[in-house]
């Protein structure tokens, strides 16, 4: 059969791209770049190599925590902890994040706790931790709706008096996450015009993992994603992903230009899924594993673990400290999870709104009634609330 | 939450048109709070399509009316943003067929955002509609979404149908912490009543009998209220005596207002624009069946739009309820 509708060429990812800004080659070689310069020292290098481990290793018992059946699903972020990393390090505290439902690393680095983070994907709440401390906005799992969220949060600071400012202390910016897939939705576009015209202090960054779900980048764009920002008008930049210093320079930049009133922009983290779209998700339906393999010789933490090494910043002893402290890390991710606490039924009546109805409470007596009536006779009144009882 | 409107005692009792109620609403509340925004398309240089929110931008400047890009997803989801940043934004949908854009930031982000957070964050967000039909639009410009949006839980809905009722009812749906779509009924905009600023309001969600009668009671809302306080009254010269409830609130409602009146008359007519099927009749049909099923004299009636998209303005008017229509329903419902 001719397809009458063109398609992606799944064999010719593109590998190699010329047009980004890297700081740290895959085989661990410090370069320079024109436009950016990446100003941290040798303690936050090692912080970062630090922080993607733990991050990898909290990534790893997400997965294996749903394989043992202890989560429903669980998205890996695996492969792409330089992105999150080296965005998260360019936030202040007071900055504020609008993560899509992929950036464990990003909210780890925030102080949302893993038991916070594991609920959602346990099963026991749809969003655990104060929004307002870390600064830190819920998952939004409807994709690329938070951009809209996070462009009106900017425009708030905006009209709070927080951007542009003499004293930088009292500036804030925001930093709105979105991948490739949602490059494609309508909220996020519309959000790109909020920000433009508004001149709204929001860094839209994107990261650019190759695919979604089982449809790759080419589905979504025929031209780089960070070239579309000229359109919107504000700058775009595409940057190596997986080099965590080159994310930490542009976010930097960005959020810098962003808090100092000069408006949004855009970054392309161009970088690679290595796992599943989730656990309920099989990659070898849908790509190659040459592509994988291509993209494991990209690994962003081997690439700052091998400048480290050779440059004498880090030794054996210092990665085996960082080998155990990354083991108990698991084992608290593990048992926090155990210890997550299953709510009551009846809670989901009080939060619907902020001043319940008459029809709503009396919906709630109604259950409770219900429920109630399962431990007059001596049944388990939770398991009833859970379909394995009898209906009333 | 944000301060109540309150009476005020040496105010004014003025004539106004609807549309000039909800201006002067609109204007009392940005007055009364700093962190009220109105947003939207054409509402600040222009004062909106229908001029509600005319001379606004004027007083209170760009930030605080703001001009919105075309984008009524955009228009609603940067709200979200700025109701998180602690404002209270007052978002206007310039026609009811054009708020469905929207649709997914309302009813998926903007319902839920309370419950989702465990009630951390409240959502203090009004969606000012212009609904309903009977001047003469093309298509798009006259629907009764209302449905849609009470079925949803997290929002609350409300509409007025009198001046009155607009200048309080607008500034009661600001003050609240829940998200209120708030449906204005564009064909009486320009009718004209009784403002009375010194004596506080009855509760934003709380229903009304407008005409008492002992035969039936008509349950209508926005547009409808006039067409049924104007059938009541040819119904009296007929020798019936028509309810007319007012539920102002379509979520939630009133029950308790709306079966003491059908307790006393026993039979009950809802009467509204949209469709039928799953509409508020057949909900209020369905409570005044568990409630009153054996005080009740009939079965509950609809006069309704149809199941059919709007047609086409020149022949609208067969499809709106009319006096003949709830007259024919009241004959029938006190026939059985």
């Amino acid at each position: 059969m001719t397809n009458l509708i063109g398609h992606p060429d799944h064999g010719s990812f593109e590998r190699d791209p010329q047009d980004m800004v890297q700081l740290l080659t895959p085989e661990g070689e410090r370069v320079e770049h024109p436009d950016f310069a990446w100003c941290g020292d040798d303690d936050l290098a090692k912080q970062l190599l630090r922080d993607m481990v733990l991050a990898r290793r909290f990534d790893v018992e997400g997965t294996n925590l749903q394989r043992h059946g202890e989560l429903g699903v669980w998205p890996p972020a695996l492969g792409q902890e330089a992105a999150q990393v080296g965005a998260a390090h360019a936030m202040r505290a007071g900055d504020h994040v609008f993560p899509t439902y992929r950036e464990h690393v990003v909210c780890l680095l925030r102080g949302v706790t893993p038991a916070d983070m594991l609920g959602i994907w346990r099963g026991t709440t749809q969003s655990a931790w104060d929004t307002v401390s870390t600064n830190t906005h819920m998952y939004t799992l409807v994709i690329g709706a938070q951009t809209l969220h996070a462009t009106g949060y900017a425009m708030g600071l905006q009209l709070d008096g927080m951007v542009g400012n003499d004293d930088p202390e009292r500036n804030a910016g925001v930093l709105a996450f979105h991948g490739d897939g949602a490059s494609s939705q309508g909220d996020v576009n519309e959000s790109y015009v909020f920000a433009a015209s508004y001149h709204a202090p929001v860094v839209f960054f994107c990261q650019n993992n190759q695919w979604a779900i089982s449809e790759p980048i080419t589905r979504q764009t025929t031209i780089p994603l960070y070239q579309r920002a000229m359109g919107f008008g504000f700058p775009g930049v595409r940057v190596d992903g997986n080099d965590v210093l080159a994310v930490h320079a542009v976010t930097s930049w960005a959020m810098e230009r962003a808090r100092q009133g000069q408006g949004p922009a855009f970054i392309e983290a161009f970088t690679y899924r290595m796992g599943a779209h989730t656990t309920a998700d099989d990659p070898t339906k849908y790509r190659l594993a040459e592509e994988t393999e291509h993209w494991r010789l990209k690994d962003p933490i081997e690439r700052l673990r091998a400048h480290l090494l050779r440059s004498g910043k880090i030794d054996d002893a210092w990665l085996a400290e960082l080998d155990d402290e990354a083991e108990q890390f698991g084992a608290e991710v593990r048992a926090a999870c155990h210890a997550l606490p299953v709510p009551k039924f009846s809670e989901i009546f009080a939060t619907v709104h902020a001043e319940s109805t008459a029809e709503l409470e009396a919906q709630r007596e109604q259950y409770q009634t219900w429920a109630d009536s399962f431990e007059s006779i001596g049944a388990d009144s939770h398991g009833a609330a859970n379909g394995q009882g009898v209906s009333p | 939450m944000s301060a109540q409107p309150q009476a005020v005692p040496n105010g004014t009792k003025q004539t106004l048109t609807l549309g000039k109620a909800l201006n002067a609403g609109l204007r009392r509340a940005l007055e009364a709070d700093p962190k009220v925004l109105l947003a939207g398309e054409d509402i600040g240089r222009l004062g909106g399509v229908f001029r509600i929110t005319e001379g606004l931008q004027k007083d209170f400047g760009e930030d605080r009316v703001i001009d919105s890009p075309l984008a009524e997803s955009g228009i609603v989801g940067t709200a979200v943003g700025l109701a998180l940043r602690g404002y209270r934004p007052v978002v206007e949908m310039q026609f009811d067929g054009f708020v469905f854009p929207a649709f997914d930031q309302i009813t998926t982000q903007v319902a839920k955002m309370h419950f989702r957070s465990g009630g951390r964050i409240p959502m203090p967000m009004v969606i000012r509609i212009p609904y309903g039909g009977g001047i003469g639009s093309i298509e798009h410009h006259s629907e009764s979404p209302e449905t849609y949006f009470a079925h949803t839980p997290g929002l609350k809905v409300v509409t007025c149908s009198t001046p009155h009722d607009a200048y309080w009812m607008i500034q009661q749906a600001i003050a609240s912490d829940d998200p209120v779509v708030f449906l204005e009924p564009k064909r009486r905009y320009h009718e004209r009543g009784e403002v009375d600023e010194t004596t506080a309001p009855i509760a934003l969600h709380q229903a009304q009998v407008v005409r008492h009668g002992s035969d039936v009671t008509l349950l209508a809302y926005g547009p409808m209220v006039k067409t049924c306080l104007e059938a009541a009254a040819v119904g009296a010269d007929e020798g019936r005596f028509i309810e007319v409830v007012d539920l102002r609130s379509l979520s939630p409602i009133d029950m308790v207002t709306v079966s003491a009146s059908v307790r006393r008359t026993k039979r009950a007519i809802v009467v509204h624009e949209a469709h039928r099927t799953l509409g508020l009749g057949a909900e209020l049909a369905a409570r005044l069946h568990e409630d009153l099923f054996y005080v009740m004299e009939s079965p509950v009636l609809r006069v309704t739009g149809y199941d059919t998209p709007y047609p086409p303005s020149r022949i609208e008017e067969d499809y709106l309820p009319n006096l003949d229509r709830i007259l024919d329903a009241v004959d029938e419902s006190m026939s059985r």
